[in-house]
């Protein structure tokens, strides 16, 4: 007891000791706050993480990663990184827009990148990705793997960000085929929803059952379920955010990528080289922010003629030719 | 402790020195573990010390887990007087805070700030009350176990929370699951020392609530029947104790005080409801109300040792190379585990008397 007391009385000393280190080198120091799921959720956090170790890897920064442990933590995370002066703080996930916006206004001198939303402040890159543009490209690529005429939807939670991948997945498919029919299904109304294959499987196994051939899945971990269904009963799926070919090769069409790590990687080189701007950037198809993938997994899935095809769209909706419907604009009607 | 000096302490303050030394204990096994995963726990310590009383945001950001605490730990105490075992406040507190979202819309017209708060108050209160007096109803008139129908309530609570979140009090303007944002005069002031940190008076009112419901259920007739009932609920109602009376009466405070924790998340937080905002601070109580071993005083010290805990988790990734914020559930695990382990206490008087017989 009298030891722990004694610490106690010494709290200021160690505070001062922890904060009056000085910064070894000039190396960049770059903080990543992640979100509650972390940097193992196979997806969006993983990508981040993995443009972080890139960047360490190939740019020489230095960088430390926090995963928040609740959604209050964003706040003292980002905090705590702007008072250690580290030169760029990243933060990944729409549930950390409050927090920025809040550390933007507190800390005016610190960088801030994040990544989902738009924090409309003066020292913070915001990054958005147009999911629904991808999603275009992947649902083409559905109906044209689906002869039947019927593909299928599967989401996490029904929030307005897995609807803006739901609209545009099947604005793509009634592109190749009008007449496409679409069945949807939505995990859950927890966070669970994002870490249930179990039920992902299921959903998947109904699906197939009546009559889908090809189900895009945005549902975080959830995800491995679809593809076990899909790889049982000889259909497709197509995986979400980062490249998923490699967990099940030949029953994975494609994956409709967000370029998470190129959008960190970039921000992180951008700052090196003293280029760093702030602002709303937005990845859409154009700048291959989103995509589908390509690798050996799926090489014998998607044909040369099928290419040509999503390159053709590509153009059209790079040109404008092509407007796809954005949720997040429809809501608002 | 000597066993003779042990005889004159009172035994409620014997019993609060015992988890005193069991939740220490607990931590020292925790701060321990540290050193198998190569840091130290000295370092571990001043880290999570640091990190809840380092500045005056830090510790007001201990004080507002520790308010999510109270509620979720008293909202399982409470039944747990009658009997009951509340796994629903997961479920509880959602619906009380949407039911202060939504009094925030609805009362958009209120312009006095004490009304509006008093407003929202009754609203998360009541809210929060009918949804744990469900599952207390049920128990009271069909005898359904506690434990199941609490924890189905929890999975009904998220899908109609998140209902009214998306299609009826839903944010035009923004792009995440989030209802309309609360006027000016339904938000609460936070402390200026607290820097920042989410927290004001609310915390003080949370504190001055847990004595108040303590002398209460001490010493009140209500009090007395829910310990009546749950001693021994066969001898009670020979003595004219209706258990179905106090298990639902017990249910609805709960569930009313868990509901609450809209006044902290939502008056005083992000001022909106938010899909998915409470990182299963329900479930949390349960533990806060173990480490309390249910007295409802307990809960005050035992919500402030998980406040620290859950602001030095986030700390622990940042500050230190080895170890992450999951070391603080295993510090969780075995503060328990130290409280929980009561009859060690009794070895050493054991072997005395049976040395002496």
């Amino acid at each position: 007891m009298r030891n722990l007391l004694r610490i106690h009385a010494f709290l200021p000393l160690w505070a001062l000791a922890v904060l009056s280190v000085p910064s070894a080198s000039a190396q960049l120091r770059v903080g990543l706050v992640l979100e509650r799921s972390g940097k193992d959720d196979k997806s969006f956090n993983a990508s981040a993480y993995q443009g972080l170790k890139r960047a360490e890897k190939e740019l020489g920064v230095s960088t430390k990663t926090v995963e928040a442990p609740d959604n209050a933590a964003y706040e003292s995370l980002q905090r705590a990184f702007a008072e250690k002066k580290f030169d760029l703080i990243i933060a990944v996930g729409f549930h950390q827009l409050e927090s920025v916006k809040k550390n933007a206004a507190r800390f005016p001198n610190q960088k801030f990148l994040l990544v989902d939303e738009d924090a409309k402040a003066p020292n913070v890159r915001s990054v958005m990705f147009e999911e629904h543009e991808g999603s275009y490209l992947v649902g083409a690529l559905a109906a044209m793997h689906a002869p039947g005429g019927k593909i299928g939807f599967i989401g996490g939670m029904d929030v307005p960000l897995i609807r803006r991948f739901e609209t545009g997945y099947v604005a793509g498919a009634k592109k190749i085929n009008p007449k496409v029919q679409m069945l949807s299904n939505y995990l859950g109304v927890t966070g669970e929803a994002w870490n249930n294959p179990p039920k992902a499987k299921e959903l998947a196994l109904d699906q197939f059952n009546r009559g889908a051939e090809v189900i895009f899945v945005a549902a975080g971990n959830s995800g491995v379920g679809v593809f076990d269904a899909a790889a049982d009963r000889k259909k497709l799926a197509i995986g979400v955010d980062s490249n998923q070919n490699w967990l099940k090769p030949g029953s994975i069409l494609t994956s409709m990528l967000k370029r998470v790590d190129e959008a960190v990687y970039d921000s992180v080189k951008l700052f090196k080289e003293g280029k760093f701007t702030t602002g709303l950037i937005r990845y859409g198809v154009k700048s291959k922010g989103v995509d589908y993938s390509l690798d050996e997994h799926n090489a014998r899935l998607v044909t040369e003629a099928d290419k040509k095809q999503l390159e053709q769209l590509r153009t059209e909706i790079v040109k404008g030719k092509i407007k796809v419907p954005d949720y997040y604009l429809i809501q608002k009607k | 402790m000597k066993n003779s000096d042990q005889l004159r302490i009172p035994h409620s303050i014997r019993s609060f020195l015992r988890s005193v030394v069991g939740a220490i204990g607990g931590l020292l096994a925790g701060l321990l573990i540290c050193r198998f995963a190569g840091e130290s726990p000295g370092k571990v310590l001043t880290v999570l010390l640091n990190s809840s009383f380092g500045s005056g945001y830090d510790f007001g950001m201990t004080l507002f887990y520790m308010a999510y605490f109270i509620l979720a730990g008293l909202a399982v105490a409470i039944p747990f007087k009658a009997g009951l075992f509340n796994i629903g406040g997961e479920g509880q507190l959602t619906i009380g805070a949407l039911a202060a979202a939504w009094a925030g819309v609805a009362g958009a017209g209120i312009q006095s700030p004490v009304l509006a708060v008093l407003f929202a108050t009754a609203a998360s209160f009541l809210a929060g009350g009918i949804w744990g007096a469900i599952p207390g109803y049920l128990k009271a008139r069909r005898g359904s176990h506690e434990v199941i129908t609490t924890i189905m309530m929890n999975f009904i609570a998220a899908g109609v929370t998140s209902y009214f979140t998306l299609y009826v009090l839903k944010d035009p303007d923004s792009s995440q699951a989030e209802t309309i944002p609360l006027s000016m005069v339904f938000q609460l002031k936070p402390f200026a020392v607290f820097n920042g940190a989410p927290m004001g008076g609310l915390i003080l009112a949370l504190m001055a609530m847990t004595l108040v419901l303590h002398l209460v259920l001490r010493n009140s007739v209500w009090g007395y029947r829910l310990k009546a009932t749950g001693e021994n609920e066969t001898a009670g109602s020979t003595f004219g104790i209706s258990a179905p009376g106090a298990w639902l009466s017990s249910m609805f405070v709960a569930g009313g005080i868990a509901g609450l924790t809209g006044l902290v998340e939502v008056l005083g937080n992000s001022h909106r409801f938010k899909i998915g905002f409470s990182a299963d601070y329900g479930f949390v109580g349960i533990a806060v109300a173990l480490v309390a071993r249910g007295n409802i005083l307990g809960i005050l010290p035992s919500a402030f040792l998980f406040g620290v805990l859950q602001k030095g988790a986030g700390s622990l990734d940042l500050e230190t190379d080895k170890v992450t914020r999951d070391l603080t559930y295993i510090i969780q695990g075995l503060i328990i585990l130290g409280v929980a382990s009561d009859g060690l206490w009794e070895l050493p008087a054991r072997l005395w008397r049976r040395r002496n017989a």
